[in-house]
């Protein structure tokens, strides 16, 4: 598919391979750092320079990280905070997957008065990002009672423009026979779209869930805001918490260690969903 | 299994209308053709029956009951679909099998009935298959299975032939043919295309810009088309149509050419109208021929279909057929003897026929 555009000769593959090592050495370059450092001892990550390999501290950095020291830290257990990112990222990633399902399917299946207001209301929230409406916001979930809960935490990030415009565009390509041999079969509006539209749209569900779950995961500005208690912290904000200001005071094998962590799920959501998260990026199945 | 029966049925997007009062009774059973040239109407009444367009005025029966304002799943029809609209993700089984499901058929009751369509539509063993999976031929018979193993009231189909190859176009005509007669399912077929409307139909409804010109079997229409639309449509090449004068004993034709007059007609201004197949070559020239230079010739193997210019200096192009081994050279002036039996007179104003035949 490729090919054509940069030519198939054994210099331009070599160039080809080149650069995308290069691109994979700047980018996983952080990341093995960071996981290095997991396994140095405190003295040797004060001392620089950092050596490039990892140390012998793994075992004893890591262990001390589930047995208690960070709860120490934060008075709340590793776990926790993982459980805290978890609840929030799949929280978000499946309300907004069926939110935007569902407009998206109202939008494009059904015709009903304001139908086009209703989609321009959608698509101007796009200009209307979670850190532009905060106060309001916020001060909605005060009232609601929902600070330091994972509803308060999940909620206000659900709404979205962006995954109903991308099911919009995708279930326009459904031919109109399609919809009209279900009617002929029988089929009403939620069987159509239970064994039809949603069956067709597997691939950039699951494309949409890996982008949207990372997103999830590296909340920073709304967590920090709508938790006040430590236990509700999500682990990217414990992080935060974990690095006092001065240097000295900081842990940071056990800053390492918690940061290795905090990359591990959506690493994982990555590789195993990568076959379908391509596949929804790049191919509709028609 | 059942009758349809529309009543002056009528469609009107905002101010235009698109359909101007179609009525016809179908008998059970019964295999009736729409056709006309694309953009006449066609799908939109074949979607009013089916239910997914809305009926503007008239009424439409099926099986004695009025069916206008009841979804497509309440009418008990069963349509394919110009590009099939095959389900991509479920197998040929389950294609198959929706509708039932939906109906409530279940267990072994579901798999008998589909496997005997399949069966009847030579797919038993692409049961398993998607329809990616599968050749245009066999994605058409699947749509066809579909329709088929609901057992409906009546079978709808919207140029269902349309994108397959001239070929395969031929034997699908015949099969959907062979099993409209076994199952004996009442149908309506739309198609642009003559041949497979002349083929199919036990009665043709010939449409032009919304109207139904003309109702009636394949053969009556041929023989007898209404006006100059449906005499022009039907029959390939199409039938010639010559400015005649009717006066004296004469008709007397643009070229100053004389056929006999036909009985029953008023002096003035006509239109003769003969089909290619009733001119034949003839030896000598005078009254009852018409004499025309040929331009071009089409061999098409048995047959040859010659396109000629009426007179020595004349304006009217004439298309006529011989055999494939008898074909005049292209620059010839040829004499017709004109078939004084089979030619058709139409109203120059109303473009109507008024007699022949
Ligand atoms: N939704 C619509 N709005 C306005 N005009 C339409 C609509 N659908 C079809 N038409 C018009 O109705 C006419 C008949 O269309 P159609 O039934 O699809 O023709 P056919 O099937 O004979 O080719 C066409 O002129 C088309 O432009
Ligand atoms: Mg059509």
């Amino acid at each position: 598919m490729a090919e054509g555009m940069v030519g198939t000769s054994k210099r331009s593959i070599a160039l080809g391979h080149f650069l995308l090592i290069l691109g994979c050495v700047i980018v996983a370059f952080p990341i093995w750092y960071v996981t290095v450092a997991s396994t140095h001892s405190i003295q040797t990550i004060l001392n620089p320079p950092l050596p490039m390999l990892p140390g012998a501290e793994a075992a004893q950095n890591y262990g001390e990280a589930f047995s208690g020291s960070i709860t120490r830290i934060g008075g709340v257990s590793v776990e926790r905070l993982l459980l805290n990112s978890t609840v929030m990222a799949l929280g978000i990633a499946v309300g907004k997957i069926i939110i935007s399902m569902a407009s998206a399917f109202a939008i494009v299946f059904f015709r009903f008065p304001l139908r086009m207001a209703c989609f321009w209301l959608i698509f101007i929230t796009l200009m209307l990002p979670v850190e532009v409406r905060i106060m309001p916001t916020y001060k909605v979930m005060v009232d609601l009672g929902l600070i330091d809960t994972y509803a308060g935490l999940i909620l206000p990030l659900i709404a979205s423009a962006t995954a109903t415009l991308l099911f919009r565009q995708f279930f326009m390509t459904i031919p109109n026979e399609l919809l009209e041999a279900a009617r002929v079969d029988g089929a009403g509006p939620w069987r159509f779209f239970k064994d039809i539209l949603l069956p067709l749209s597997a691939t950039n569900i699951a494309a949409l869930f890996v982008i949207l779950f990372i997103y999830g995961w590296t909340q920073y500005l709304w967590p920090l805001l709508v938790t006040n208690s430590n236990s509700m912290n999500t682990i990217v904000i414990a992080l935060r918490k974990m690095i006092s200001f001065a240097d000295a005071d900081t842990p940071w094998n056990l800053v390492m260690v918690t940061s290795v962590l905090a990359i591990l799920p959506p690493v994982l959501v990555v590789v195993l969903m990568q076959r379908w998260f391509v596949k929804g990026l790049v191919e509709t199945e028609k | 299994m059942a009758t349809l029966s529309l009543k002056d049925v009528r469609k009107t997007y905002g101010k235009t209308d698109v359909i101007h009062g179609v009525s016809i009774d179908i008998a059970d059973g019964e295999f009736v053709v729409i056709v006309g040239p694309s953009g006449c109407g066609k799908s939109t009444l074949l979607r009013m029956v089916a239910g997914l367009e809305e009926i503007t005025s008239g009424t439409i029966e099926i099986g004695g009951r009025v069916v206008n304002t009841l979804e497509p799943r309440a009418r008990d029809i069963a349509m394919v679909f110009q590009n099939y609209a095959l389900y991509p993700h479920m197998s040929v089984f389950d294609n198959m099998a929706y509708g039932l499901r939906i109906a409530g058929v279940r267990g072994d009751d579901l798999k008998a009935r589909v496997a005997k369509a399949a069966e009847m539509l030579d797919l038993s063993t692409l049961l398993d298959r998607k329809p990616r999976q599968l050749s245009g031929g066999q994605r058409q018979r699947v749509a066809m299975g579909r329709a088929l193993v609901r057992d409906p009231a009546a079978f709808l189909f919207d140029e269902p032939l349309s994108n397959l190859d001239a070929k395969l176009r031929v034997s699908m005509r015949l099969q959907i043919k062979d099993l409209q007669r076994r199952v004996a399912t009442t149908s309506l077929y739309v198609t642009h295309d003559q041949v497979e409307a002349m083929t199919l139909a036990d009665r043709l409804i010939v449409m032009n810009k919304g109207v139904a010109e003309q109702i009636a079997t394949p053969m009556e229409i041929y023989d007898a088309p209404a006006n100059m639309f449906v005499a022009g449509f039907i029959g390939s090449p199409a039938m010639n149509f010559l400015p005649a004068t009717v006066t004296g004993s004469d008709l007397l034709i643009s070229d100053g050419s004389r056929m006999p007059r036909p009985a029953g007609l008023q002096d003035g201004g006509v239109i003769l109208g003969v089909r290619p197949e009733h001119l034949t070559r003839s030896r000598s020239a005078g009254p009852g021929t018409l004499t025309v230079r040929v331009l071009a010739v089409e061999t098409l193997g048995a047959d040859a279909f010659v396109h000629a210019r009426l007179g020595e200096s004349g304006s009217e192009d004439i298309v006529f057929r011989v055999p494939g081994h008898d074909r005049p050279a292209e620059g010839t002036v040829v004499s017709l003897a004109v078939d004084q039996d089979k030619v058709h007179i139409f109203d120059a104003a109303t473009q109507r026929r008024i007699s022949g035949m």
